[in-house]
């Protein structure tokens, strides 16, 4: 068992914790928001020219070999500097998609230079959650498909070149077979989309598709075939979520406890009293849990274990995120008092990125119920994971 | 980086799994599953099984009679005692008074009883809290007077847990009431068959008998019973504390019990389906299943920092916390799951539950816990 990580590994930390420290911070992530696209094309250059877009893809596909590991690192430094660049939907969403599919290796290419964006168009008015649950149809045409339906919250929608959508081609709304992936360009025609900000500082897009016509290569995996590719994307990002979601937290937690060593009341620093030095606590075991899960999940997409197994271990981790999340959130507010509420000051906006993280690829009561129905059909062994943890091990706090 | 363990951890464990399998009495095994009370016996035949094997004492260093296991391997024996349904370690002599002696104690004490615990020939029990100091331990009252010789000891410990086995106890005790509270204590190492000791048994309220009160009155004991130098008691108690790790947090008994659980869910029925695809209770389990995989991996974090050369530090107090909750929710939902069955004591699943409350209580509370985080960790 080796727990450190590589020299490589360490070289993609430091890099991105100095990009976090120089280039980001609460005045320039502002400006960002605030401005037309809600993210910075130079900062993306600069993503492009560090390695990070293709760091964890496999050489096969152009990337450069990592693992899971590699995007985790970045992940946890883009949650503490509350990166707003759109590397969830492209990356790690569209870019594991296409390259899970195998067969767009040149758009791939394109991606890791920085030159095309992408997004993931799964979700559904009706859908909720619930990946395997697709209305949007796609008809067959001689070799094209043509495409008709709407998807809801696809993130950075509105700059994306290509959508990697899901649509049914065969069968009725909840058949796990008769579901595809398909890349549909941003500017197709018979796209419509509704851009907004989101409610954490990001971009999504409600995108109607009325007649788009693709052809035969536009097809991710296999006709008919796209759903295992979908779940196995969606873990990658929960697991990139709950990286995300552990920088959040870990700055929360020490902004709180740095407020409550120098809030003074009643003549005495506030973290003096017993009440709010246990809540602080509980807040950094909130934290330690998500961090250990954060390593479960990540482990697990690496691991050569079945793909029920590797779902419920990222419901599992899923689970533990929200709530941690939820809990360190509401506590970090709550310790600042009022000043906790303010647009001006930082912790509520990672508090508000944190809920949407929650929510995001499913939430708590989607995710337990998934982690129960795929236990049932696993044999019920009570042994804990026979396996280390991923890195070492950031130490506790 | 490698995930996974090596082969040769594989080969440990397999090795240590069938020495179970070969060593373990099926009866023993039997009580272990079943939470019966287990006799004086039971845990002295497995001891000296373990001692046969050289496995009595893996955190010992290997002159004394250790394993020279290291930590990833120490962890997978634990797992497997748990999993092998092996009686819990009875951790007063070899987890809690052999390493004091052997950082603070004399040649003499190390010849003497460092063998005797490997050997079961004693058994050890804690004689710290006292009837006026819990939590606040640096208050306790129990007097040594220097009297030639001897120390003559006067007072109560209580919450002793097997004091009925033991034939010695390790006791906190003030030599120098003048001197500041921390300051005045010393460690003693007292022979339970002295006269003047006496044992009070303590029924909880599961019905059990695992604790009792111990009452010292002008019990004479040797000065070379003393450890280290008088006045440092505390200090070495506190050394203890800090090389104490993970040994409350039970993931691998914690992932037994909920075996056990899921059996009881299985065999229970409502509303026409088992318990246990009861999507209600099914999701009261699955949550702590989770969290319970959370800690495992919080344990093992911890494991690879200590690997990494770090001194253990106030994880421990974190597993402690996260541990004892996880094993209170499991048993919990045992009396749930059992419905009316838990009425009956038999059945021992309300037991089970009343009994595990002592955990947030016992190895310091949960809240002193807290306390030790937010001043070593947070440093508030």
């Amino acid at each position: 068992m080796d727990f450190s990580l590589s020299s490589d590994q360490l070289l993609i930390k430091e890099s991105v914790d100095r990009f976090v420290g120089d280039a980001y911070g609460a005045e320039r992530r502002r400006a960002i928001v605030a401005g037309n696209e809600g993210f910075s094309r130079d900062h993306w250059r600069t993503f492009a020219s560090l390695g990070w877009l293709g760091i964890a893809l496999p050489e096969s596909q152009g990337g450069f070999g990592g693992s899971p590991v590699e995007s985790m690192i970045l992940m946890e430094a883009f949650g503490r500097g509350l990166v707003v660049e759109p590397y969830l939907p492209t990356v790690v969403l569209g870019g594991n998609a296409l390259a899970f599919g195998g067969a767009h290796g040149d758009l791939l290419e394109q991606m890791i230079e920085g030159e095309l964006l992408l997004s993931l168009a799964y979700a559904e008015d009706g859908s909720r959650y619930d990946e395997g649950l697709v209305e949007t149809r796609a008809r067959r045409d001689g070799d094209d498909l043509v495409i008709d339906g709407k998807k809801r919250g696809v993130l950075f929608g509105a700059v994306a070149d290509k959508l990697v959508v899901s649509v049914r081609t065969r069968g009725l709304s909840q058949d796990r077979h008769g579901i595809t992936l398909v890349l549909v360009d941003g500017d197709a025609p018979g796209v419509r989309r509704r851009d907004y900000r989101t409610v954490d500082g990001g971009r999504a897009s409600d995108v109607v598709f009325s007649g788009v016509r693709v052809g035969p290569q536009a097809i991710v995996g296999e006709l008919d075939g796209g759903l295992a590719i979908l779940e196995r994307t969606l873990d990658y990002g929960i697991a990139a979520l709950a990286a995300e979601a552990v920088g959040i937290m870990s700055v929360m937690h020490a902004t709180t406890v740095d407020y409550l060593k120098a809030r003074t009341q009643f003549g005495v620093p506030i973290g003096s009293f017993q009440v709010l030095q246990h809540r602080a606590v509980d807040m950094l075991m909130s934290l330690e849990m998500a961090r250990s899960m954060c390593y479960y999940g990540t482990m697990a997409l690496s691991s050569s274990e079945s793909d029920p197994q590797r779902r419920r271990a990222l419901s599992a981790t899923k689970v533990q995120i929200a709530r941690s999340g939820r809990y360190v959130g509401q506590q970090a507010i709550q310790l600042h008092g009022a000043i906790g509420m303010t647009e001006e000051y930082h912790v509520g906006h990672y508090f508000k990125r944190m809920s949407m993280i929650e929510l995001a690829l499913g939430d708590v009561d989607h995710h337990l119920r998934r982690y129960v129905a795929l236990g049932r059909i696993e044999d019920r062994a009570e042994r804990p994971p026979d396996v280390a943890p991923p890195v070492a091990a950031e130490s506790f706090a | 980086m490698n995930l996974a363990f090596s082969p040769e951890d594989h080969a440990f464990r397999a090795e240590v799994r069938s020495f179970i399998k070969r060593e373990l009495p099926a009866e023993i095994a039997r009580k272990t599953r079943d939470g019966d009370e287990l006799t004086k016996d039971d845990y002295v035949n497995w001891q000296r099984r373990l001692a046969a094997r050289g496995w009595m004492a893996p955190n010992w260093p290997v002159a004394h009679g250790g394993t020279g296991w290291n930590v990833v391997q120490k962890h997978i024996f634990d797992e497997e005692l748990a999993f092998g349904y092996a009686p819990r370690q009875i951790p007063f002599g070899v987890v809690m008074v052999a390493p004091i002696i052997i950082e603070f104690g004399n040649d003499a004490q190390k010849a003497y009883y460092l063998p005797r615990i490997l050997s079961s020939d004693d058994w050890w029990c804690q004689g710290y809290s006292e009837p006026g100091s819990g939590s606040d331990l640096a208050s306790l009252q129990t007097r040594a007077v220097r009297d030639g010789d001897h120390y003559v000891v006067n007072g109560t410990k209580t919450w002793i847990t097997y004091a009925q086995y033991a034939n010695l106890i390790f006791c906190l005790v003030r030599t120098d009431p003048a001197a500041q509270k921390q300051r005045g204590i010393s460690f003693l190492l007292i022979d339970m068959t002295s006269p003047g000791v006496s044992v009070r048994p303590i029924v909880t309220i599961d019905g059990g008998h695992e604790i009792n009160e111990v009452h010292f009155d002008a019990v004479r004991v040797p000065v070379e019973n003393l450890v280290g130098a008088e006045g440092q008691g505390w200090t070495y108690a506190k050394f203890l504390l800090e090389h104490e790790r993970n040994s409350t947090a039970g993931v691998a008994a914690s992932f037994r019990l909920l075996g056990h659980l899921k059996e009881l869910a299985a065999q229970q029925r409502v509303n026409g389906k088992t318990l246990i695809d009861d999507e209600r209770f099914a999701e009261k389990i699955a949550s702590v299943e989770i969290e319970l995989t959370a800690l495992s991996y919080a344990q093992l974090r911890s494991l690879a920092s200590e690997h990494a050369g770090k001194t253990p530090g106030a994880e421990s107090s974190f597993v402690k916390i996260k541990g004892t909750e996880i094993q209170q929710a499991i048993t919990e939902l045992m009396m749930e799951a059992d419905g009316y069955g838990a009425l009956d004591p038999a059945t021992r699943s309300a037991l089970w539950y009343f009994n595990f409350r002592k955990t947030s209580i016992y190895a310091g509370s949960n809240e002193i816990q807290h306390n030790i985080i937010a001043k070593r960790i947070l440093g508030l």
